[in-house]
């Protein structure tokens, strides 16, 4: 590029004022250009452009120099001298007709504002409503499966307990046994200001037992196999493969879904034992440390604070949850509409719809276990 | 231009190897200045490769590429960053941001640049869509809401926005209807003649071979053939022959019945 970049003047011949313009009008010094043709005067007598030391043109520098001359304003001043070479690119751009600009978005106001408030309550109504027919939907495809197990579709189950259940121990474990620590750590702390350290077990037990072991685990798997889902069943949504699906006479809901429902349903109770365990482990570890006594004691007390129910308190949540994850997981990944920006979004939906769900659904257990006395 | 020599992309000894898949062995290839080059080939015998690795998105096993004058395996990524924007591409699909707005992808490249100030890019733009044939109103509508022709064409704009002085197409007719097709055809003639561009496309359209491709390279054993259709019509390689007397090239009123 040894051009010399653009330039453009006012000057005087013998027959009046002259626009003179000259060097490389690329898009390289486009802002500079722009600059040079912005600050000629508006009002000047220029009778004609005069292009003879132009040595390199592109759509940019004929642009603007069509601004400089005032083409498609009324006024034009006539070019001349133009290499023949540059001739067909610049008639191309003068005939491409009169300018024409993006629209820039409109200032937002406060009725927009009001009207997107509406609009989002309105949506979030008809997904609610979409989901819960979609549940219907399944209820109706496991019937249809049951009656026929034939057409049950068992690798494909296989598949999913192994990507959700047994890939997912690893993550599931470390966390379960890290807030196991946290809970005994922070719960000898303060009841040793009341000298009831060896109450510690109960609150371990209890808590990892009736609630963190399955929430933690459920929000682990929400945000690993719930979104997975989303994207598996989305990206077969763009690339038409559930359409073809559906050609072929298969019903998505029950190749695609149930699969991976029941897949969830199986491995989300093994993952949240395998939590409490792990829970009730780092607990234990934790309380070992802190308190006087030894890990052995720690279990034997543990054997007398904690009951079945509260094991099963616990228990009982996980295949609910388990269904409300892959539910809205592949829900959402059969919303996926053409473009790969959508499986993004979806993914995203369906991790927050996931987890809010399951903690909704745990307060609503909590009110049911406190209405029982459990 | 600093190097005005003939040659706008010269490719000496190009070797491509995937494993054990030998797809180029000692490829060469002159690409002239202004002329439209036409790159077919049987399916798998290495046509996009051959553009991916001409444009840097693929590393050759071996070989030697110089584009406008620059041997780009020699270059740094801010020069080979400067070399790019001297050429625009054209993807099979379009490759369109999906989340950006029609004039939002042709400025895309502009914006990047950092220095044209707002309301020129906006002008640009708008030029752009106007040389392209794309109705106005298209600007502010999303690519997912676009037929593929359009699409093609937004690409297109979107490839020119930096004013390149070659111009990569990917199959640019595929996916469109014969009229369509034609009409994309005579797009690029005509664009490729006012702007002065250097155009190099793969492409399986007999028909866009014969009206608007000056030669035409054919990738057949791992190297090319060069030639005009009418030099391609006399070699004597029998997919060369299968390929420029077959029933689709009759179709297209290459060879005679």
């Amino acid at each position: 590029m040894t051009n010399q970049p653009g330039w453009i003047k006012l000057a005087q011949e013998r027959d009046g004022a002259v626009l003179q313009a000259g060097g490389a009008w690329t898009v390289e010094y486009a802002a500079d250009l722009d600059r040079q043709v912005e600050s000629l005067p508006k009002e000047s007598a220029a009778q004609v452009l005069d292009l003879t030391e132009i040595d390199a043109i592109d759509t940019a520098g004929a642009w603007l120099l069509a601004r400089a001359s005032g083409q498609g304003e009324g006024q034009e001043i006539p070019w001349r001298n133009l290499a023949p070479e540059f001739q067909p690119l610049a008639e191309r751009v003068l005939t491409a007709g009169p300018k024409v600009t993006p629209e820039r978005p409109r200032a937002r106001t406060i009725t927009d504002w009001v009207a997107d408030v509406g609009a989002g309550v309105e949506e979030v109504l008809a997904e609610s409503l979409n989901l819960v027919a979609f549940f219907g939907e399944f209820v109706l495809a496991t019937g249809r499966v049951i009656a026929n197990p034939r057409r049950f579709r068992w690798v494909s189950l296989l598949v999913h307990i192994e990507q959700t259940g047994i890939n997912a121990l690893p993550i599931v474990g470390l966390i379960s046994f890290l807030v196991g620590v946290v809970l005994a750590y922070q719960g000898a702390d303060q009841l040793r200001q009341f000298n009831a350290q060896f109450l510690t077990v109960n609150m371990v037990g209890i808590s990892v037992l009736r609630e963190m072991g399955i929430l933690l685990t459920a929000i682990v798997v929400a945000g690993r196999s719930g979104s997975a889902f989303t994207a598996q069943i989305g990206t077969m949504q763009v690339s038409e493969e559930v359409d073809a699906l559906r050609t072929m006479g298969l019903d998505p809901m029950e190749v695609l879904v149930l699969p991976r429902v029941t897949a969830l349903i199986i491995t989300l109770p093994i993952l949240t034992f395998f939590a409490d365990l792990m829970g009730l482990f780092g607990g234990g570890i934790m309380y070992s440390v802190l308190v006087d006594q030894t890990f052995g004691q720690y279990v034997t007390r543990l054997n007398d604070v904690i009951t079945p129910t509260m094991f099963w308190v616990g228990m009982v949540k996980a295949p609910v949850f388990a269904i409300l994850i892959a539910l809205v997981g592949c829900f959402e990944g059969l919303r996926v509409t053409g473009s790969a920006e959508s499986v993004g979004k979806m993914t995203t939906r369906a991790v927050v719809e996931g987890i809010f769900l399951v903690i909704i659904f745990d307060a609503l257990f909590s009110v049911l276990f406190s209405i029982l006395s459990i | 231009m600093a190097e005005r020599s003939a040659n706008i992309i010269e490719i000496r000894g190009l070797v491509n190897r995937f494993g054990e898949q030998v797809l180029h062995d000692g490829l060469d290839l002159d690409i002239r200045r202004g002329e439209v080059l036409g790159v077919v080939g049987g399916s798998g015998s290495g046509k996009s490769v051959l553009l991916r690795t001409i444009i840097g998105l693929n590393r050759s096993t071996a070989g030697d590429i110089r584009v406008l004058g620059q041997l780009t395996r020699e270059l740094d990524d801010e020069a080979l960053r400067r070399l790019q924007t001297r050429w625009g591409v054209l993807f099979q699909n379009g490759a369109l941001f999906s989340s950006l707005t029609v004039a939002e992808n042709i400025q895309a490249p502009m914006r990047e640049r950092g220095d044209i100030p707002p309301e020129l890019v906006d002008e640009l733009a708008g030029l752009k869509v106007k040389l392209v044939g794309l109705p106005i109103d298209a600007m502010a509508k999303y690519p997912s809401q676009l037929s593929g022709g359009m699409k093609k064409r937004v690409g297109l704009a979107r490839a020119l926005a930096l004013d390149p002085e070659i111009l990569f197409l990917d199959e640019p007719t595929a996916g469109l209807d014969p009229i369509g097709a034609a009409d994309f055809d005579q797009l690029i003639r005509s664009l490729q003649q006012s702007l002065g561009l250097t155009v190099v496309m793969i492409t399986h359209d007999l028909d866009s071979l014969v009206t608007i491709c000056d030669r035409i390279a054919v990738l057949v054993d791992k190297k090319v053939k060069v030639g005009t259709l009418e030099e391609l019509m006399r070699d004597p390689h029998p997919w060369v022959q299968s390929y420029f007397h077959g029933p689709r090239a009759r179709a297209a009123g290459i060879a005679a019945d």
